[in-house]
């Protein structure tokens, strides 16, 4: 009878802390701001991993076989959406060899349905436009409050993919959001005095950070989304940046600065290399540090650019 | 006059006491109404959003595409819907719907698979007296219509136009559920030996294909056959990524293999091992093999063998202005054909010596990205002849690409090739040489998905 007692001992010794570790759930997102979030509500209840680096252009990751292994043990796939992956997550969701994680099936978010989606195009489009998102500009991460959505639209997904922890997730995205509230009322204070200053952008990446932020955005070195920089667009760019005074330029941090410096070289305005996501830069290692990281860059350009 | 004072003493004293006694309470309610508001805000958004994904889904389209239905199709899907959130809805659904190349609006290309057109235009100077090609040509027209079919299955066809004829280059279902992480295909598709025979014509790096190509495995369309196949990841050490393919086809592959019976099937295996060197670096290598029957009958079959090297280098900071891609692939071909007896002059089609005929191929290429828009790149070329493998063909090639955007391409290619012919009819010296200049324009219409990588 001991004999029994101890081997099933034993045996519940060597199972019950596998089965604790089976139980969390594999999440894998296309971007490392979906992963920040993911980490803020999932706690350690989730292992999360990011396919795209933050200095690295979204729109064009490759999709490596080496992502494969990360998405065929997926419980949950995170995307971006309007179409932001189409150039390389649909043929690793493919090759995966994960039903999980197929679109349609549970294991797929669409993260964009959560969030306020700005720039739908209405009326016609055409590629005439450059590389135009036809659903919407997917860089919506940007905005705090789309953040705190984010994290509400994931933590539910979490619940429903592991009832269990479903409360302890709630209750992670009810401190996310305590936390967030806190810190947007220190960034909307940081930026209040700068309220409609005017700025230029490389790429649409700023769309739902510049609304929120109060900015003006009147121009983009790039003269359609996609498309390099060419000489009569960068020379009507420097006019435009005169007549408007305008004086910070904002660049992500995978694009060549060598027409946005030549560009504050005639204008005299500064080029600010802000990070669009979490990992973008050294210490930017989450959703607070992103904002804070960018704000603080914005603030210092701002002021010694009066 | 004392009636207003007292008045207007009796209007002032209630709300300055209340701002004099109680800010606190006027904090709370401006706090609990900037609380409701963005509340308010959140379902706004939430609502939006289930706007979009409902017109995104097929099912829903149609009544969308009516023009009248959206408000009612997005409030029966709002779990408790208020008539505030109703209204939300119906305001937040954009008033005139989005149109796509004026192809029609979204709910119609909800519903539609996606629909592509590649172009691919080519002209070609110079002399070449072995393999002619025209001086202009509308080589190819690729329509690529792809959808997923149901939550466990997706389709993709790809029709070859030429400037007369069509070609269904592919056309295939893909089961993407499939229990034990198998992937499974049926229909005709490129089969998976080597890497350049995988390739759509529009995302080679070069104009042409490698002459061992041409020699080998069956040129332009390859080893391109009707049939199953099924893949899966398959365990490795850690970091590794090794992946195993097995095809069954008919057995009906351009010069390659011919089915004079339907137990005449051929078979393609290929086992790929892939690593990241550095998160810029990577290697893929893979074996090949296939067999099949050739052209001789059920008795004569052909096997190849076949060994690829891929190395890519991307900075993922530069990841759009530099790159760097060293390819090559050494293949091995095996055919049984008749002896010297039934292959006397006349007997035998031109070209084709007699016996078994061990040939071997190979090419090496490079690609640097030295820009957003540039490449440069070059390709050494050596194959024996499948048929008569005393025969070997040379080439190199240098080519220049550049890309007005991501849906166009210009390229130039410089093309030498010293093709071997111990019949001495081509030149004294018994090999024929061919200069030649090449330019191609390729452009892309539509949505065109992304090929594996």
């Amino acid at each position: 009878m001991m004999k029994r007692l101890t081997f099933f001992g034993l045996l519940a010794t060597l199972l019950l802390p596998s089965l604790a570790f089976a139980k969390k759930l594999n999440v894998v997102t296309s971007t490392t701001d979906l992963a920040a979030l993911t980490q803020e509500v999932g706690g350690d209840r989730i292992n999360v991993e990011s396919i795209a680096k933050g200095y690295q252009d979204p729109h064009f990751v490759e999709a490596k076989p080496s992502f494969l292994l990360k998405l065929r043990n997926a419980d949950l796939l995170v995307s971006v959406g309007l179409d932001l992956e189409i150039g390389w997550l649909p043929p690793l969701i493919t090759q995966s060899g994960n039903g999980r994680i197929q679109r349609g099936a549970n294991g797929y978010l669409d993260a964009s349905q959560f969030a306020e989606i700005l720039e739908i195009p209405q009326g016609t489009v055409t590629r005439a436009e450059g590389d135009v998102h036809p659903l919407g500009n997917p860089h919506y991460w940007l905005d705090p409050d789309n953040g705190r959505r984010l994290a509400k639209g994931i933590a539910g997904k979490l619940g429903e993919l592991d009832p269990g922890d479903s409360s302890y997730f709630q209750q992670r995205v009810a401190d996310f959001d305590k936390r967030l509230s806190e810190a947007e009322k220190r960034w909307d204070a940081q930026m209040l005095p700068y309220h409609g200053r005017k700025v230029v952008t490389y790429h649409r990446s700023w769309p739902n950070f510049a609304k929120h932020f109060g900015l003006d955005v009147v121009g983009y070195v790039e003269p359609r989304p996609g498309i390099p920089p060419t000489p009569s667009h960068t020379l009507d760019l420097i006019n435009l940046m005169k007549r408007e005074n305008v004086k910070v330029m904002l660049i992500e941090p995978y694009f060549d600065l060598k027409t946005p410096n030549s560009v504050a070289s005639q204008t005299g305005a500064k080029v600010l290399v802000m990070t669009p996501s979490v990992g973008g830069e050294k210490g930017v290692d989450d959703y607070f540090k992103l904002f804070d990281y960018d704000l603080n860059l914005l603030k210092q350009a701002f002021d010694s650019t009066k | 006059m004392r009636k207003h004072l007292a008045l207007c003493v009796l209007l002032v004293a209630p709300a300055a006491f209340a701002q004099g006694t109680s800010p606190n309470a006027a904090t709370n309610e401006n706090a609990a109404l900037e609380q409701k508001i963005r509340d308010m805000e959140d379902r706004i958004v939430a609502l939006e959003g289930q706007v979009r994904m409902l017109k995104a889904q097929p099912g829903s389209a149609a009544p969308v595409a009516g023009g009248t239905s959206t408000q009612p199709a997005a409030a029966a899907a709002t779990p408790s819907p208020t008539s505030t959130e109703a209204q939300a809805a119906a305001q937040a659904a954009p008033q005139e719907p989005v149109r796509l190349g004026g192809a029609g609006t979204a709910a119609a290309k909800a519903l539609n698979p996606d629909i592509s057109m590649i172009g691919d235009f080519i002209a070609t100077t110079g002399q070449n007296r072995v393999v002619s090609a025209p001086v202009m040509e509308m080589h190819e027209s690729e329509l690529g219509v792809q959808a997923i079919i149901d939550p466990y299955a997706r389709g993709d066809f790809f029709l070859s136009f030429g400037e007369e004829g069509v070609n269904l280059e592919e056309g295939f279902i893909t089961f993407t559920a499939l229990p034990g992480g198998i992937v499974a295909k049926a229909g005709k598709m490129r089969s998976a030996f080597g890497k350049v025979n995988t390739l759509h014509n529009h995302v080679l790096p070069w104009i042409d294909r490698p002459v061992v190509s041409g020699n080998l495995v069956g040129g332009e369309d390859g080893i391109d056959d009707a049939g199953f196949s099924v893949t899966r990841i398959l365990p490795a050490p850690k970091g590794l990524f090794l992946e195993g393919t097995g095809q069954l086809f008919r057995g009906d592959s351009s010069d390659v293999f011919k089915s004079s019976q339907r137990s005449d099937v051929s078979v393609v295996g290929h086992l790929r091992g892939y690593g990241d060197i550095s998160e810029s670096t990577n290697l893929d290598l893979g074996i090949s093999y296939a067999r099949g029957h050739n052209d001789f009958g059920s008795s004569f079959t052909t096997s190849l063998y076949g060994i690829d090297a891929t190395l890519r280098y991307k900075p993922l900071r530069r990841a759009i202005y530099k790159s760097f891609v060293g390819r090559g692939e050494f293949i091995w071909s095996q055919r049984q054909q008749p002896g010297a007896a039934a292959c006397l002059p006349g007997a035998c089609p031109l070209g084709v010596a007699p016996n078994f005929q061990r040939a071997f191929g190979f090419y090496t290429s490079a690609d640097y990205q030295f820009a957003r828009r540039w490449f440069v790149g070059g390709r050494i070329d050596r194959s024996d002849r499948a048929r008569d493998a005393r025969i070997t063909d040379d080439g190199t090639s240098i080519v220049l690409t550049y890309w007005p955007s991501e849906f166009a391409q210009v390229r130039g290619q410089y093309r030498f090739t010293r093709y071997g012919a111990p019949i001495s009819t081509l030149s004294p010296t018994g090999k024929e040489d061919a200069n030649e200049l090449l330019m191609q324009i390729q452009f892309s219409l539509g949505a065109h998905g992304a090929h594996p990588f």
